[in-house]
């Protein structure tokens, strides 16, 4: 063999293993693999993940598709496409409170294995709250938090400071602010204001904020005695003198408020803040990064606190309120019941089962890259994302906050009404029975829609959420339903 | 020679029956077949499960529920005692009745299964306004979806079909741009109706809509359509007719236009005036055309979802939820059975209507066709 032989076949070796090589070294895990993932059509959620699916892409190689649909479309989507086998949707980004209705059937991959192995997670760093109640069913995990969701009132700090008003305390004092400030020009724009903007649209996500009034009312003795269900005889804790009293306080409410905020979703509540139109509003956590967004007529006047009290709550035997005494309010702060409502409990994303072991994999992989620190971090603090803090770290870095724009004293009354929600031992955990979007989505949100728009009297709303929720109660099994309520509390 | 004949002669006897029965095949398996299967649906539970669906037959209780039951509110509204004003026109009504059976009996073409239309109509129609009164007219009844839907039907084909015959007897004379305002007329029923709900949606936002700044003018910015029942019944009825007149409209001017000129020339050398003209001559000529059009809205308009659906979301409270958009809540909702039970009685309140219409006009048509 000649020299320029041999040199002439290494070249050829060496350019044909090139061919195997090159493409090994540059190929990626997930090249040609689609992942199809359900949640709302809003810039909120859908948006985030949009925006991250290229950076995903050029790490893996697979693509991230994000369908988007109606808030109240996403629960019949889900449960037809996985029960008929049609199994469109490979993974669905959706309110984890409805899991243990796609748990339950097999409809959900156990993500356990996966999250033990994923040290880039930072697992441990999620709040436990949102590792137990968003993620975790009968000791396995199912779904990854992407998101933390409590309720809280925010008010017009500068308008408050001004006037030498403290952050309501009790319901009583939210409509005492809102009427004093109602009819003002709060943004300078020569048009009278509101003085509050809470979102009641019916088939939206509205129907949490009666809950939010009435918990404190309901619940006194810590998180595991629940608001809806007595938990000795699953009877619904409905028609009593609390709800009455809720549904006089939700009414009042909208005397203050826009003229057509009965038909308002939280989308427009959100505008209306950031335009300087309300005095105070009922809201997740979104609220606060929006105000520090570009063209926010409320940046660093926007103070946040947890739910407002109560002095009175329900004697659970005579179902009449009595006094806050401290046997009867524990947790009372200053003769206030304080229930935070951890309402939805934050976008969780979940996998399809049935979906290909690879997009399996992929859709795992793109949840934990979403919910990692370094992206999860970044998106906690932009308003527009609709995701709110839920790990440990993004509570005690200030600076991340600071650096997005808030100012010290901001960001620590955000973090800090979270935070004392999140602490709570009197906290409220939304439904998370078999069957709970029908108890809250159809029935507690088209009555309590009727009673706000006029159609029927608090008596008659009471009585049909009552009956409605009965119905379904039987319909499902009073057994099953009792053992399922009573574990969600801890029984 | 002879069988030959007899095979062709059977083999043309069986034509028709060849030639139409993959045609009634087709229509068995894609509109009679899917009525069937939600007829049972309707009449079963049902309940999503790992690998399809289960049904359990339970007889008509999604109908006892809807119509007895914890969604009667839904379905039939809120009743209260009648006023005076209701009984008065419930008395008128049955006057009427009496004096149409009067006439037909007296008639002499009486016939058993006219007697039993007659009577199965007047009741139909009894219960139909008994209930509309009982809604619209008490002060404590409001109306479900099938009120609501028949507020739809009835007030909002009435006034499309009013429009409509007006703009057609005024374009059918030869005034000055009339190419032009029939090109106009025509554009609104090219667009789907989901864009029209959505620009009917943003023309009454009283807030950021292009009347805002009159309504702040005329100082009613505290106020909104949107939480008036009534309000958003008639801005979906807006948006509805805008959508529907120019159909009305399109087919009136056709049907003026082919009207022979001769009697209305005679008419005039006689000296009728327009109205004599129109009431004599116009109007029964276009009769035939006008209840197939009628019939054609009547039959879309029970049909109503996208505008009330968009607009509104159904509310304020079920204020303007139709019974298809009733049925398409049960259905977003998972209640699939609910939604069929829905659907069939909408089935049953369209045709009774339809029928009946067409039944009450039949006569008439048939003198104009004369």
């Amino acid at each position: 063999m000649t020299f320029n032989n041999l040199l002439s076949r290494s070249i050829a070796l060496i350019i044909g293993a090139g061919f195997f090589i090159v493409p090994t070294v540059y190929s990626k895990k997930y090249d040609g693999v689609t992942v199809n993932i359900l949640t709302m059509e809003a810039p909120q959620i859908k948006g985030p993940m949009v925006k991250r699916a290229p950076d995903f892409k050029k790490l893996t190689g697979a693509n991230i598709n994000v369908i988007g649909v109606p808030f109240s479309d996403i629960y019949p989507k889900m449960e037809s496409d996985f029960a008929t086998g049609t199994n469109s949707v490979d993974a669905a980004v959706f309110a984890p409170q409805w899991m243990v209705d796609f748990i339950e059937p097999g409809y959900f991959e156990d993500l356990t294995p996966r999250v033990k192995k994923d040290s880039a997670l930072e697992w441990d760093d999620v709040g436990l709250f949102f590792r137990s109640f968003s993620s975790t069913y009968a000791g396995k995990i199912y779904t990854i938090p992407l998101d933390g969701d409590f309720h809280m009132v925010y008010y017009r700090s500068d308008l408050l400071a001004a006037a030498g008003i403290s952050p309501p305390k009790t319901w009583e004092e939210y409509i005492y602010v809102a009427s004093r400030f109602h009819g003002q020009d709060m943004n300078g724009d020569g048009t009278p204001d509101y003085g509050s903007c809470i979102s009641k649209k019916r088939n939206a996500q509205a129907y949490w904020m009666i809950l939010s009034i009435v918990g404190s009312q309901i619940q006194t003795k810590g998180t595991g005695e629940g608001i809806f269900f007595d938990p000795k005889t699953m009877k619904p804790l409905v028609n009593n003198a609390a709800y009455s009293r809720a549904f006089d306080i939700y009414k009042e409410t909208t005397k203050y408020a826009p003229p057509n905020e009965i038909n308002l979703d939280v989308g427009d509540t959100r505008g209306l803040w950031t335009s300087g139109r309300c005095a105070l509003t009922m809201d997740w956590g979104d609220i606060g990064t929006l105000a520090i967004e570009k063209g926010s007529k409320v940046n660093n006047k926007t103070g946040a606190s947890i739910l407002p009290g109560s002095r009175l709550v329900l004697d659970r035997n005579s179902g009449e309120l009595v006094a806050c005494t401290k046997a009867r309010c524990p947790y009372a702060v200053n003769g206030i019941n304080h229930a935070p409502f951890a309402a939805f409990g934050g976008w969780s994303g979940a996998v399809n089962i049935s979906a290909d072991s690879k997009v399996k994999d992929a859709a795992y992989d793109f949840f934990s890259y979403m919910a990692q620190p370094n992206q999860s971090n970044k998106d906690v603090t932009v308003g527009i994302t609709g995701m709110n803090p839920y790990r440990i770290s993004q509570f005690e870095n200030i600076n991340n906050w600071t650096s997005a724009g808030f100012s010290k004293a901001a960001a620590e009354n955000y973090l800090g009404a979270i935070k004392s929600s999140l602490d709570s031992p009197n906290m409220i955990l939304d439904l998370r029975i078999p069957k709970n979007q029908r108890y809250q989505q159809v029935v507690l949100d088209t009555e309590v829609h009727r009673f706000v728009s006029g159609e029927i009297t608090k008596e008659e709303a009471m009585q049909r959420i009552h009956d409605g929720w009965e119905e379904i109660t039987e319909e499902m099994g009073r057994d099953t339903q009792l053992k399922a309520y009573r574990s969600t509390l801890g029984y | 020679m002879t069988i030959k004949t007899t095979f062709e002669e059977r083999l043309d006897k069986q034509a028709p029956l060849v030639f139409i029965l993959p045609s009634v095949l087709i229509i068995l398996f894609f509109s009679i077949f899917p009525l069937i299967v939600s007829l049972f649906i309707a009449l079963s539970r049902l309940r999503f499960v790992r690998g399809g669906v289960e049904l359990k037959y339970i007889g008509f209780l999604n109908f006892k529920k809807l119509i007895f039951g914890s969604q009667q509110y839904h379905l039939l509204g809120k009743f209260d005692q009648l006023t005076p004003i209701g009984y008065i026109i419930i008395s008128l009504f049955a006057l009427i009745v009496f004096i149409w059976f009067i006439h037909y009996f007296k008639s002499h073409k009486t016939s058993i299964p006219g007697s039993i239309g007659r009577v199965v109509v007047s009741v139909g129609m009894f219960f139909i306004l008994l209930l509309m009164l009982i809604n619209l007219t008490t002060p404590k009844g409001l109306p479900g979806t099938l009120v609501v839907t028949l507020v739809y039907v009835f007030i909002g084909v009435l006034v499309q079909f009013s429009i409509g015959l007006g703009l057609a007897l005024l374009c059918v004379k030869k005034i000055r741009g009339r190419s032009f305002f029939r090109t106009v007329f025509f554009i609104p029923m090219m667009i789907t109706p989901v864009g029209i709900a959505y620009v009917f949606r943003m023309l009454t936002d009283m807030t950021k809509g292009p009347f805002a700044p009159i309504i702040t003018w005329f100082g009613l910015e505290e106020s909104s359509w949107e939480v008036i029942p009534w309000g958003a019944r008639t801005a979906v009825m807006i948006g509805d007719a805008w959508q529907w007149i120019p159909f009305m409209f399109i087919v009136l001017i056709a049907g003026l236009e082919s009207l022979p000129t001769e009697q209305k020339e005679a008419a005039l050398m006689d000296g009728a005036g327009g109205w004599q003209i129109f009431r004599d001559i116009t109007w029964p000529t276009l009769l035939p055309v006008s209840v197939t059009i009628i019939l054609i809205r009547l039959i879309e308009a029970f049909k109503i979802i996208d505008l009330p659906n968009v607009m509104t979301n159904g509310g304020p409270g079920i204020a303007t939820e139709s019974l298809s958009l009733h049925s398409y809540f049960n259905w977003r909702t998972m209640d699939l059975s609910g939604s069929a039970a829905v659907g069939y009685l909408l089935l049953i309140v369209a045709v009774f209507i339809c029928v009946s219409f067409v039944n009450l006009l039949k006569n008439k048509i048939e003198l104009a066709h004369r």
